[in-house]
């Protein structure tokens, strides 16, 4: 039988990557909830509440992102339309190459990850380099992210210490100290080459204009303290509306993501350099990314655009703690992974139609979501229409016989006695697929059917017959 | 909260929505929801056209296919009286699931009314009819739970509230508590490896604490966990929650 994709990768990943990834989600979680519930009275009034502002926001996206290009215009940025990936890496290049510019340092954003803007600058001759050093790790490895705040996560130190030795980074040490001190050496003097700081944006404020971005390491502001250019590619969904709104989002982010009240980095960029700055990029460009959230905005999962990227719903997902980030082959991995990277692939919807199935649907994720985004009912949506659209999905049980079945009192019933004759049967003969799935790890109870409606019927009530 | 809005003086007249699970393997958890709601001076109907609450198409994607055998549902249960359900899980179906998948239905009226008065075991005790304290006895060391269907509903503190109140049950806390048993309906047989991977990690942490007892407010996370159990040769008792309420009446000489 044809197994689903994601259920192999679990059973075939190597035990010690799952033990990292386990104990690294869990303990992303733990920090979480000592966090937000030591700091706040009712956390839930606060997800909910901003769960609500994003919404009202994509649901005026319209104004608000109107309102954005007005206000980043007069704050002196240069704004970008890309309404594709190809045409958000294309206006990423022409900027460049419009400046002569052939290096670009680059700190974590899951939009360039996206659209795969390295390897595109990579194929242009132009080298961009991630600062952040996880995705720094990532980037020499060839490897992908597996987590979307935490991207080595499926990675351990004895393997990056191999990594930094192959690339001439330094002989074998694995002290995790040793690992980042090294990392500070190589990149201190590539921030000074290059002469492109490349940012994402984690909001960007309609009424002000102003980008926010949130890190821990301080590479983002390395990135911008010494470059002429700084380009930044966000996605129309991190729009807010106010300055005001930030303490909502900035109390819930960090908290979320890390356990941590805030990041130790919150940068506030509201343009180039000023005159009479006395340092800053002099151009500052921000390109605004469709690429399909238009599609999704105008779909019945729009509530998966509210997304803040924290990775709470990765951290508590007991799927994605079996299987890892990788298993999802998108770069959108966990809950909102199995919601968004379906839908951002297009006409290729099939393709990832089996991600939304990876869920018990036992709703942990919607629980810790701080935007409440009931992500169970998105995934549910999209196995509907992946039905609808006709497309195979391995190991599903049919169901059109029981909705027969199940409709039909009568022959109902009738199939509750029979039942009874899978008692004398050896179930690992039955070629039942489902069947055979269950029984691989489960025993079967005893069959029973219709002796509650026996009991039932033939019971004495006080002393009666009922 | 998923809950709907609900009369919240449901009444004592209620129909039985014994579930599919209790009809095909687990009679006892039925007897006992007749039992204890009885003993609550409860009149129960049982309609017997009754089939299943259409979850399990709904779950696998097949929205249509669930949508008739919920529409039988609605016919079935037909009325104003309260509906009460042994299961977190398929009370979830009927207030919260069903309303999705006829969110464009000309029929989401019926549906609804349907879903305004369906309630879990435990929720309707505690919360429709006010019952806070839970009598008889019986003395065990249990580990309880909470089937993830009952998330953002009352289901679960219903539970909790009936079971810490009976004279000698421990209940003992474990590790990961609120993760899922892996249990997910078809999910168990789509993704084998994981849902097992899942349900031996959850029976792994409540056998740390030696209970004599499991129990949950679905038989579905118990026909996955007490097969695990069983399979791995694992001694511990799967219980629903009625079961303990209805043999902690008979131990106190309640009911026969």
């Amino acid at each position: 039988m044809k197994s689903q994709p994601i259920d192999t990768y679990a059973s075939e990943l190597a035990e010690d990557v799952r033990r990292a990834v386990a104990d690294g989600s869990a303990s992303g979680y733990d920090r979480r909830a000592a966090s937000l519930f030591s700091d706040f009275e009712d956390p839930d009034f606060l997800r909910r509440t901003a769960g609500d502002v994003k919404q009202h926001t994509l649901e005026n996206l319209d104004t608000y992102l109107a309102q954005t290009e007005d206000r980043l215009k007069e704050n002196g940025v240069e704004v970008h339309w890309a309404g594709d990936a190809e045409a958000a890496c294309r206006a990423v290049l022409k900027i460049m190459r419009d400046n002569g510019a052939t290096k670009v340092v680059k700190s974590k954003s899951m939009a360039t990850e996206e659209i795969h803007l390295n390897d595109f600058l990579e194929r242009e001759g132009i080298e961009s380099l991630e600062t952040d050093l996880g995705e720094f790790i990532v980037q020499i490895d060839h490897d992908h992210p597996s987590h979307i705040v935490k991207p080595i996560i499926h990675k351990n130190r004895q393997g990056i210490a191999r990594s930094y030795e192959r690339e001439g980074l330094g002989a074998y040490d694995d002290r995790p100290e040793v690992i980042t001190a090294r990392a500070r050496k190589f990149l201190r003097k590539k921030y000074l080459e290059a002469s492109v700081g490349l940012t994402g944006a984690n909001f960007i404020v309609a009424e002000s204009g102003r980008l926010v971005l949130v890190t821990n390491e301080g590479n983002s502001r390395f990135c911008l303290a010494g470059t002429d250019i700084h380009i930044a590619v966000v996605g129309i969904e991190k729009v807010i509306p106010r300055d005001r709104d930030l303490s909502l989002f900035l109390s819930l982010l960090g908290r979320s993501a890390t356990g941590q009240q805030l990041t130790v980095y919150t940068e506030f960029i509201s343009g180039p350099r000023a005159e009479g700055q006395p340092d800053g990029p002099r151009q500052m460009h921000v390109i605004l990314l469709d690429n399909r959230r238009t599609e999704v905005l105008a779909s019945n999962c729009r509530d998966i655009l509210r997304c803040i990227r924290c990775g709470a719903c990765l951290n508590v997902c007991p799927i994605y703690r079996q299987a890892s980030g990788h298993a999802y082959r998108s770069v959108y991995p966990g809950p909102v992974g199995a919601v968004l990277s379906p839908l951002l692939a297009g006409e290729k919807f099939s393709e990832l139609a089996d991600l939304p199935k990876a869920s018990s649907l036992c709703g942990a994720c919607k629980e810790v979501c701080p935007v409440n985004i009931p992500i169970p009912d998105l995934l549910l949506r999209l196995r509907d229409k992946a039905k609808h659209e006709g497309i195979k999905s391995p190991g599903t049980p049919p169901m059109g016989g029981w909705a027969y079945l199940a409709s039909q009192p009568t022959v109902w019933r009738a199939s509750l006695s029979a039942g009874r004759l899978m008692n004398l049967m050896p179930l690992n003969l039955i070629p039942v697929p489902a069947l055979r799935a269950w029984t691989k790890s489960r025993q079967l109870p005893e069959w029973r059917g219709g002796a509650f409606r026996k009991w039932m019927k033939t019971r004495k009530i006080g002393g009666k017959d009922s | 909260m998923i809950a709907v809005d609900r009369d919240p003086s449901p009444g004592k007249k209620v129909q039985l929505m014994a579930t599919c699970l209790c009809d095909s393997f687990f009679d006892d958890v039925a007897v006992a929801t007749v039992e204890v709601l009885e003993y609550l001076k409860c009149e129960v109907t049982f309609p017997e056209e009754q089939t299943c609450c259409g979850q399990p198409a709904f779950n696998a994607g097949d929205w249509k296919s669930s949508r008739k055998v919920v529409r039988h549902c609605v016919k079935t249960f037909a009325g104003d009286e309260p509906v009460v359900v042994p299961s977190g899980s398929c009370a979830a179906m009927v207030f919260h699931g069903a309303l999705l998948e006829f969110e464009e239905e000309s029929d989401l009226p019926e549906v609804r009314q349907l879903a305004g008065r369906t309630w879990e075991i435990a929720d309707f005790i505690v919360n429709g009819l006010r019952v806070a304290e839970w009598p008889g006895k019986f003395p065990a060391k249990a580990a309880f739970h909470r089937s993830c269907h009952t998330r953002e509903t009352n289901s679960g503190a219903a539970t909790r509230t009936l079971l810490e109140s009976i004279d000698g049950l421990e209940l003992v806390p474990f590790g990961e508590g609120e993760q899922c048993c892996g249990f997910g309906g078809t999910f168990s047989v789509t993704f084998p490896n994981i849902s097992a991977a899942m349900g031996k990690l959850k029976l792994g942490n409540a056998l740390k604490e030696n209970p004599e007892y499991l129990v949950s407010g679905d038989m579905g996370c118990l026909l996955h966990l007490g097969g695990i159990a069983t399979r791995e040769g694992k001694t511990i008792k799967t219980r629903h929650v009625v079961q303990i309420l209805r043999d902690s009446l008979r131990n106190g000489g309640l009911i026969p």
